[in-house]
């Protein structure tokens, strides 16, 4: 079994807000990152699948179609995007790092052939602040 | 006279989007393209101020790096982290926030605070790849 990594990068507007909630306690629990006209990151992905190598090619997968997948599914989504209006798999969601880990798991998942297993999808907020899913 | 350079990381995360108003809004697509995105986009910026000069005979100091730290905090941090630049900050109501922009002004707020006797210069960093240095 063998891991392969593919490294994607977006820039993105967001908050932390939950509308359930009044302004006060939004600040209260999400600070700064709660602002009313959003803030935003440089985000890093890094899509990790597994398998064996195929006998012919020795690739777990082509890692070129791999980059076409993430960016077509996912980048063109996410990038120069406002996840809270702009994005149709974050709707209804909070934009937190975590949420949006999953909910990148999911675009993929439908759209990498059956027989690749996904792996990680790992997504840096900052280059100190990261989470990684490995699905349900 | 040995000067020396002295230099302070920093970083901040802002919402933007490059918007000309004396454009319409086909015009802006067609010059800033998804950077114009209305509903904005977002960095992490990283910023890196350079401070030149001879070192105090006393101290050793160009200058205490505990107070341009303070004084980066306070002008730059305060104002611009998770914020949108363009409506939250009172210097790009009528300029664009491109990364030349905001070098400019982030000088201009620090020139007003450190010793005239020291050079200054700033270099911001919009992504990894994309950074700018101010005065040139």
């Amino acid at each position: 079994m063998v891991y392969l990594t593919r490294l994607e990068h977006f820039n993105a507007a967001h908050k932390l807000y939950n509308p359930g909630w009044d302004r006060e306690k939004n600040e209260a629990v999400f600070g700064k990152c709660a602002n009313e006209n959003w803030h935003g990151h440089n985000y890093e992905l890094h899509v990790t699948i597994k398998g064996d190598p195929d006998p012919d090619t020795g690739f777990v997968f082509d890692v070129k179609r791999l980059g076409e997948i993430i960016r077509e599914h996912v980048i063109e989504k996410l990038d120069h995007k406002n996840l809270n209006l702009d994005v149709d798999f974050m709707r209804g969601k909070q934009c937190s790092t975590e949420n949006l880990a999953v909910g990148i798991w999911n675009e993929l998942q439908q759209h990498l052939p059956a027989d690749i297993c996904l792996h990680l999808v790992k997504l840096y907020e900052t280059p100190r602040i990261y989470v990684e899913y490995l699905g349900p | 006279m040995k000067k020396v350079a002295v230099f302070r990381r920093e970083h901040f995360n802002a919402a933007h989007r490059l918007f000309n108003p004396a454009w319409d809004d086909g015009k802006n697509a067609e010059v800033f393209g998804k950077c114009s995105n209305p509903h904005y986009h977002g960095h992490n910026y990283e910023l890196v101020v350079k401070v030149v000069g001879v070192p105090d005979p006393d101290t050793g100091y160009v200058m205490d790096m505990k107070v341009l730290s303070a004084i980066t905090a306070e002008e730059v941090l305060a104002r611009f982290d998770h914020k949108n630049l363009n409506l939250d900050t009172e210097f790009f109501r009528d300029l664009n926030p491109t990364a030349e922009h905001i070098a400019i002004v982030i000088y201009d707020l620090l020139r007003a605070r450190i010793d005239q006797g020291l050079e200054l210069r700033v270099r911001l960093y919009e992504t990894e790849r994309n950074f700018v240095e101010y005065p040139a």
